[in-house]
């Protein structure tokens, strides 16, 4: 099945109702996306499909048939959410991380505290208390530069 | 244990028709943005095998004002609602429960025809559809039937949606009166309802409630309390005969009356 993965053409073949992210994570190889609570609420395994956040625990492979995915690998190593997210100690354990990051990418330049604190409504943090989150996410949207190329 | 996948089969049909022949010669389950199909293969508990992709049917997802009637495509997900001009214009109540369901994750898949199609007490549309006394499109590959949202469920979970039928759209005709939605979880985001009501401040008041019995319901009978003047006191004497909760793992019966009970005092309140 043909796709977009991190901006390059790809072709896979997996089960169509295989979930998006056992494709990602054992066909391609991609483990930076993880696996949380398996039922929508954690949102760790948040990638990008088409430009929109989606848990990639809960869509069928044959879903993103011809869409555009994104994966915290294709943000590359130098990304300022990254760089933020290590300045401000925004992730201790980590596995959140990749889906906060994610979801991030997809605010607006100079996007507020709130508007922030709901985009991140389905993201689950057990170790940092959301406030460092908060700020790198703000860190990055004042310098504009939390958008990636979905 | 997770449901293994490989036993699975899934039907791709690229149009509606396509669809709608599959589903009068198999049997099939619909998946739309599969928010609570795919919960039951991460837990093992999905029953069903062979299921049919109904989401690569774009023109299921058009949201129009057709004449008086706002009718919006059984498969426009919560953020396609949410960003809908004729639907905040019309159906603010809507947009509200809209937002409240899961994260953004969850409002990008997840479809009102889902929501209906899943048919749980707790789904949180459900209550507003009953009070803007929508009507449900279904159509199978013979033809098209109108049913009226009140008529829809037959019990927990059931509903008269035929086996070969397809939910296509969801209509609402034009709605008077001020619109309220409430949604009482665990938390504010990322939570099942525990209770959620909607209300419209109508000449005829409306109410609906969800979790507080096997399906949604109207409260016809604290709606006339309410319309003839009826203290509110009173009023809420008459909700708690109307509705009949249970306890389960997301609360208590007497939790879901004494919530229920608020959240009429409030809609009244606030509505006024």
């Amino acid at each position: 099945m043909r796709f977009t993965l991190n901006g390059k053409a790809a072709n896979v073949a997996a089960h169509p109702m295989a979930r998006l992210l056992d494709v990602l994570r054992e066909e391609c190889g991609l483990t930076g996306t993880k696996e949380g609570c398996g039922e929508g609420e954690c949102g760790a395994c948040t990638v990008l499909v088409d430009g929109e956040p989606v848990c990639a625990c809960l869509v069928p492979f044959a879903q993103v048939a011809d869409q555009r995915v994104v994966t915290i690998e294709g943000l590359g190593d130098g990304h300022p959410l990254q760089h933020h997210f290590l300045n401000e100690a925004g992730a201790q354990c980590g596995i959140c991380t990749p889906g906060m990051i994610m979801v991030a990418c997809t605010l607006p330049p100079n996007a507020s505290l709130d508007e922030i604190r709901t985009a991140l409504a389905g993201n689950l943090c057990r170790c940092t208390g959301y406030e460092a989150i908060y700020r790198a996410i703000a860190k990055a949207a004042e310098q504009g530069a939390a958008r990636v190329a979905t | 244990m997770r449901t293994a996948i490989s036993a699975l089969e899934l039907r791709q049909p690229s149009t509606l028709d396509e669809a709608l022949r599959m589903m009068r010669d198999e049997k099939l389950v619909p998946l739309a943005g599969t928010t609570d199909v795919y919960v039951s293969v991460n837990f093992g508990t999905l029953t069903a095998q062979r299921f049919i992709d109904l989401w690569p049917l774009d023109p299921l997802r058009e949201i129009a004002v057709r004449g008086s009637v706002l009718s919006i495509g059984a498969l426009a997900s919560y953020t396609t609602i949410i960003r809908s001009p004729d639907v905040n214009a019309r159906l603010p109540m809507l947009i509200e429960s809209a937002r409240q369901i899961g994260g953004a994750q969850i409002q990008n898949r997840g479809t009102l025809g889902g929501n209906i199609a899943n048919g749980s007490p707790a789904g949180d549309t459900l209550p507003v559809l009953a009070v803007a006394e929508a009507v449900l499109v279904l159509r199978t590959i013979d033809g098209e039937r109108r049913v009226p949202f009140s008529q829809f469920y037959t019990g927990y979970r059931a509903s008269v949606l035929r086996p070969d039928e397809l939910i296509v759209a969801v209509e609402f005709g034009p709605l008077e009166g001020r619109q309220w939605f409430r949604k009482v979880g665990t938390r504010a985001a990322q939570a099942i309802s525990k209770v959620v009501m909607a209300g419209v401040r109508g000449p005829l008041p409306r109410i609906a409630l969800g979790s507080v019995a096997a399906t949604v319901v109207r409260l016809p009978l604290t709606e006339r309390a309410l319309a003839s003047g009826t203290a509110i006191d009173d009023a809420e004497r008459v909700l708690q005969s109307e509705i009949k909760p249970l306890d389960d793992v997301r609360s208590t019966a007497e939790y879901r009356r004494r919530v229920a009970g608020n959240l009429l005092r409030r809609f009244w309140a606030e509505s006024a």
